[in-house]
């Protein structure tokens, strides 16, 4: 969880990162940015994240994002 | 057909008679029976096209679902105590066959319009390149296939992204598929968002149907009174031949903007505003986007069903692919900063290559979707010192003077890039944008140049008029929201006359009748 922290943080998204539960839906993350977090977490986690991953519901929050990680390393 | 003649008008009123006499159940199938008798006017070979396509998109989705069954089946029949290591390689057995269909699925589409679009502009390089004298192939065009083709491709990839199930009877596909308002530009509606819309219950309503008659209305303003009376002055000011440099380049510019604008936004005004009638809710296509500050912004709010559909299955499965993601592991040794960049900015200039192509088969367009990412890279690239501006200057960014000047900026680099739809030569338009800085060297007089166009001063008045109404209207619903709203809160006899104001604007004003051809919408052509 502190990775994807550190990594919302080094956007500039000027907000919350933390507590933020609309990151999307309010448009502080852009498809620019949503690709630079994706292969960030790729490198980190040694995932593969497919592109049909990409939807509102898992960037809402840091917090989706962690879920999203979790689910990708169990399958 | 045209959504503008009155053959049309006469044939949509019939038809929402109808719609709304039948049960709920069978409606769809009328729908689906309109959209094809539509769409045949078009001609009758262009039927088979958008049949084939449907269907080749129906089948392979079919399999696609199939294969998820079949996967869940084959492993809840595993043995107890099987391997973690197992099972993956049975899930990778599945993915393989549903992602062997899905590519058969996006190649049946993609060839039928790449070998109906781009086969000419193929030959035509490959002439100019090798000196060869390949003759032009005399190939049909269908009638939005640039757009069938797109829903066609979001529907196979969603179903194999499990964001959508597939659909078992392929009629209603074919809805999908041929539904008429979405047939000549769009916007590229995904099948979640209609299927609901098509074969879910409503009842009438009057209120919804009075207010896709206003929306049509207000489409039928835009396209008839301001775009159609551009036409032949932004025609003229274009023509090959490079005759009107200089400021004739600025005029042209920004006549082109209002054209574009009242033409693309009225065409998708009066599809909303039919399927509204129908009680079928459409995704809005476009959010004002010339009060956008940026060209990152401008490509949210302009034609939105394309962005977005470039986004999801061009942009991000290109920035995550194997290829790509291996690619910025290695140059992770050089530098962070690449690494994290690198893929995102070959995906953007692949994805606008791409978008330029869609547009047209020509270079002119190709070009024109490059500048654009280019633009929205080198903002990318000054983004940090955007932000070190914005902290030091925190009064000065909030204020309006600075929000106009990001608007004017972003408006008129936005003009200067359409030049190249404009123009439709590379070198002409580079030439013509260039002329902008010299002194006027066709000493033509303006005022007189623009009178020899057909267009009698009173009509520059009437453009004029039409062009500060738009803006208005937009200004007032970025701060209050949709103005039919607005004005259904005023009292009847209020409202009647304003709406009735505007059919008169549209009878007296529009481009229409003996004499004028009717001229089709500009995004038809692509």
């Amino acid at each position: 969880m502190e990775e994807i922290l550190k990594l919302l943080d080094s956007l500039g998204l000027d907000i919350d990162v933390k507590n933020c539960k609309s990151l999307v839906d309010d448009g502080y993350l852009q498809s620019l940015d949503i690709v630079y977090l994706l292969t960030e977490l790729s490198f980190i986690f040694d995932i593969k994240i497919p592109a049909g991953q990409i939807v509102p519901e898992n960037f809402n929050s840091a917090e989706a994002l962690w879920n999203m990680i979790q689910r990708l390393e169990d399958d | 057909m045209s959504f503008i003649s009155l053959n049309f008008l006469l044939l949509f009123a019939l038809l929402v008679i109808i719609y709304y006499c039948l049960p709920h159940r069978i409606r769809w199938i009328l729908l689906l029976l309109f959209s094809l008798f539509f769409y045949s006017f078009a001609g009758l070979e262009a039927n088979i096209f958008i049949i084939c396509s449907s269907f080749f998109s129906w089948a392979c989705g079919r399999l696609i679902s199939k294969g998820f069954s079949a996967e869940k089946l084959a492993l809840s029949s595993l043995p107890e105590g099987n391997s973690r290591e197992d099972r993956k390689a049975l899930k990778s057995t599945f993915q393989h066959k549903r992602k062997l269909v899905l590519l058969i699925g996006l190649a049946l589409n993609l060839v039928l319009l790449a070998s109906l679009k781009y086969t000419n502009f193929f030959i035509d390089n490959i002439n100019s390149i090798f000196g060869s004298k390949i003759e032009r192939l005399n190939l049909l065009f269908p009638l939005g296939i640039s757009f069938y083709t797109f829903r066609n491709i979001s529907y196979l990839v969603d179903v194999y992204w499990e964001k959508t199930d597939s659909e078992r009877n392929y009629l209603k596909l074919l809805l999908f598929t041929s539904y008429f308002p979405l047939i000549i530009q769009g916007p590229i509606a995904r099948w979640a968002e209609l299927k609901n819309e098509f074969f879910y219950e409503k009842s009438f309503s009057s209120l919804r149907l009075r207010s896709g008659l206003y929306r049509m209305l207000w489409g039928y303003f835009k396209k008839l009174v301001i775009a159609d009376r551009l036409l032949p002055v932004v025609t003229g000011l274009c023509a090959p031949g490079e005759e009107y440099k200089g400021i004739f380049v600025l005029i042209a510019a920004l006549f082109y903007a209002a054209q574009l604008y009242a033409d693309f936004t009225g065409g998708i005004d009066i599809t909303i505003g039919m399927s509204e009638c129908l009680g079928i809710k459409l995704p809005e296509n476009f959010k004002r986007p010339y009060l956008s500050r940026n060209i990152a912004e401008y490509w949210r709010r302009w034609h939105i069903s394309m962005g977005t559909w470039f986004r999801d299955y061009v942009f991000y499965p290109l920035s995550l692919s194997p290829f790509l993601m291996r690619l910025s592991r290695a140059s992770r040794t050089l530098s962070p900063d690449i690494s994290r960049k690198l893929g995102v900015y070959i995906s953007t200039l692949v994805t606008w290559f791409l978008t330029g192509l869609w547009h047209g088969p020509a270079w002119n367009f190709v070009v024109w979707g490059l500048l654009n990412a280019l633009f929205i890279l080198l903002a990318e690239e000054i983004r940090p010192l955007s932000e070190r501006f914005r902290k030091r200057f925190p009064s000065l960014i909030a204020g309006r003077l600075y929000a106009g000047f990001e608007i004017t900026r972003t408006f008129l680099l936005m003009c200067a890039i359409r030049c190249f739809d404009c123009y439709r030569n590379v070198p002409v338009t580079f030439s013509m944008l260039k002329s902008l800085f010299t002194p006027n060297q066709t000493g033509k007089p303006v005022v007189q140049t623009l009178l020899s166009f057909g267009l009698s001063s009173a009509d520059y008045i009437v453009i004029l008029v039409g062009v500060l109404f738009l803006f208005f209207v937009s200004l007032f619903e970025s701060k209050h929201g949709d103005i039919r709203l607005s004005l259904e809160k005023l009292r009847p006899l209020y409202r009647d006359l304003i709406y009735l104001g505007l059919i008169v604007a549209v009878l007296i004003f529009g481009i229409y009748g003996f004499g004028y051809e009717q001229t089709e919408f500009i995004y038809n052509q692509f």
